[in-house]
């Protein structure tokens, strides 16, 4: 049976690409969602979207934005796309060409959002930072709440448009 | 005279990062120049001062795609160097481990890298689109060899079960058991591959490469052998570096090799490993190759796609061989002590031989450590190609010129993660 989701993405010892795996730890006990942590890695990304009916993604970005700002996109049908660099090797392959081999292969979930949250620092071995905290914590609610929300309406998915 | 420069910023579909500028003089190729910009990576360095029990975690670091192939090369040196011997299914195990990486390297080669050259893409995603079941069957086996990673090694990326020695745990007889009915089915699906590749419209050329791998007498190698050449050479690993030099060249930030006799570039990787070694695959194996309209020597490098497939049906054939004859070892590894001593191996990445070689101090310290990846070796060679190839390209328009050319780079799945990364391609046409 194809699962509900929470794909954390990142790896915890390079800094703030841990905020992903962050909001996992936040939300183990909270939500009733299928947990799963990945490095980045795309086949393992693939791998979980294509077992899942509903996915919430999270990861960490870098888009210029201030550190710990949480951006929500609504990847599901007729959602957004995240832009492709065709020109990606094995070891560039990450998470918006595994949404979109996903696609291409028919195996996205239906409902999917996924939540950013922007990144400072990324050294090896560094801890979290304060920004990426508080940005996870953020994401870890909003995703609660929309939880809830979900909860309290009758049929309707649990993401809804934000 | 007229003259072009040809320049592709960034090369895609090959690992790492770097560029590529091909000079064109009265319409012939002037040079073809690997420009490498990825910084250094300092392994080497890394290792100095650490216990020799760490360099197989370490060497792993190297390469996301093929660990496995660095850390046998690392766990085979130190033990050239600590005088132990590991045989018996410990030994079988270390084969089952590079089936499995061999066959998710270079199933993610030939599907999402490769074939879309071939079939008119941009990029893998593109292709899937229009092609979904070649895509998901590419990725179904690559899955197999993930598994395969995942059991044997611990998890299916940077392996932690590996140490000097043999494993940290060997698995349970019952756990590989499972595992071979998928790698049965991924077998007929690889069958299925070779048969579809081969018939893609290849360039037709013909290139006189010194093909440079390891030979075993009684099987297709990854761990073990000794270092042959399509033009005699017989060697021991130990005198690699008596024969091969590194070199540095401005342009790139990754070593360049050559052989010291004759000052030649040579080739390692699958079309050396198939010319050097096909007579020892397995039967299904070879009924593949000839099926696919593989010839005993394959020297058209456009046509190293059917390879791939051709070896990564005989790891399926050998991961069965394995897995049905598995006797759970006594001890998980033999013990080691720590000397002083010089250790050297050379095993095959899916790219490609590549050589260690250790000192270390008496307590097992890493005193010096030289690692020599396929690519390194390869970047001269696939230089030659694009000086010879490409000329028969230059009426095309610029786009496909192009386009040709990082393809003419893609034949050899160039890791320069490993060497140190890749493409920018220039064509200066003047």
């Amino acid at each position: 049976m194809r699962r509900r989701i929470l794909l954390c993405v990142g790896n915890p010892d390079r800094g703030d690409d841990g905020a992903g795996p962050r909001v996992g730890a936040l939300l183990r006990e909270a939500a009733a969602l299928d947990i799963v942590e990945c490095r980045g890695d795309a086949s393992a990304i693939l791998a979980a979207l294509e077992e899942a009916a509903e996915a919430v993604i999270v990861d960490a970005a870098i888009s210029g934005a201030p550190a710990g700002t949480v951006r929500r996109f609504d990847l599901g049908d007729e959602g957004e796309l995240l832009p492709i660099d065709s020109g990606w090797s094995s070891h560039g392959f990450g998470l918006a060409e595994a949404i979109g081999l996903a696609r291409a292969l028919g195996a996205f979930p239906p409902v999917c959002v996924l939540f950013t949250i922007e990144g400072e620092s990324f050294a090896p071995g560094a801890p979290l930072s304060a920004a990426a905290q508080a940005g996870a914590a953020a994401a870890a609610e909003r995703i609660l709440a929309e939880f809830a929300a979900k909860e309290r309406s009758d049929g309707a998915s649990f993401f809804t448009a934000g | 005279m007229t003259s072009r420069t040809i320049s592709v910023g960034a090369l895609a579909r090959v690992e790492g990062e770097g560029g590529l500028e091909i000079v064109l003089r009265d319409g012939e190729v002037k040079s073809a120049a690997l420009n490498i910009f990825e910084p250094p990576r300092f392994f080497e360095a890394l290792m100095r001062g650490r216990a020799f029990t760490e360099a197989p975690d370490i060497a792993a670091r190297i390469c996301g795609i093929c660990p496995v192939a660095y850390q046998m090369s690392a766990v085979h040196a130190m033990e050239d160097a600590l005088g132990v011997a590991v045989t018996g299914p410990l030994r079988d195990l270390r084969r089952l481990l590079y089936c499995g990486e061999w066959i998710e390297s270079h199933m993610l080669h030939v599907h999402m890298l490769h074939m879309p050259d071939f079939l008119g893409y941009a990029g893998g995603v593109d292709m899937a689109r229009d092609h979904g079941d070649i895509v998901r069957r590419g990725l179904a086996i690559k899955k197999v060899g993930n598994e395969i990673m995942t059991l044997v090694g611990g998890r299916e990326i940077h392996p932690i079960n590996v140490r000097v020695g043999g494993f940290y745990r060997a698995p349970r007889k019952r756990e590989l058991r499972t595992l071979a009915e998928r790698v049965e089915r991924a077998l007929e699906q690889a069958l299925q591959v070779a048969r579809f590749v081969a018939g893609f419209d290849f360039p037709d050329c013909a290139r006189d490469y010194v093909f440079v791998s390891l030979r075993h007498p009684d099987e297709y190698p990854f761990n073990e052998g000794r270092i042959v050449s399509s033009r005699g050479l017989d060697i021991a690993a130990r005198d690699f570096e008596t024969h091969f030099e590194e070199f540095h060249v401005q342009r790139s930030t990754a070593l360049h090799a050559r052989m010291r006799l004759c000052d030649e570039p040579y080739l390692v990787g699958p079309l050396a490993r198939y010319a050097l070694n096909a007579d020892v695959l397995s039967p299904l194996a070879k009924e593949a190759a000839r099926e696919a309209g593989l010839e005993a020597v394959c020297v058209n490098p456009y046509r190293s796609i059917i390879v791939r497939a051709v070896e990564t049906i005989y790891a399926l054939d050998e991961a069965l061989r394995i897995i049905a004859r598995y006797e759970e070892p006594d001890a998980s590894c033999v013990a080691i002590e720590p000397r002083a001593g010089v250790g050297h191996a050379a095993t095959e990445a899916p790219r490609g031989m590549l050589y260690h070689r250790y000192r270390l101090e008496a307590d097992g310290t890493i005193a010096e450590a030289i690692i020599t990846p396929p690519t390194s070796q390869n970047q001269a060679m696939i230089e030659e190609d694009l000086k010879r190839l490409t000329g028969a390209f230059l009426h095309l328009p610029e786009d496909e010129l192009r386009h040709r050319c990082e393809q003419t780079v893609r034949n050899h799945d160039p890791c320069i993660s490993c060497s140190t990364h890749f493409l920018r391609l220039e064509i200066d046409r003047g």
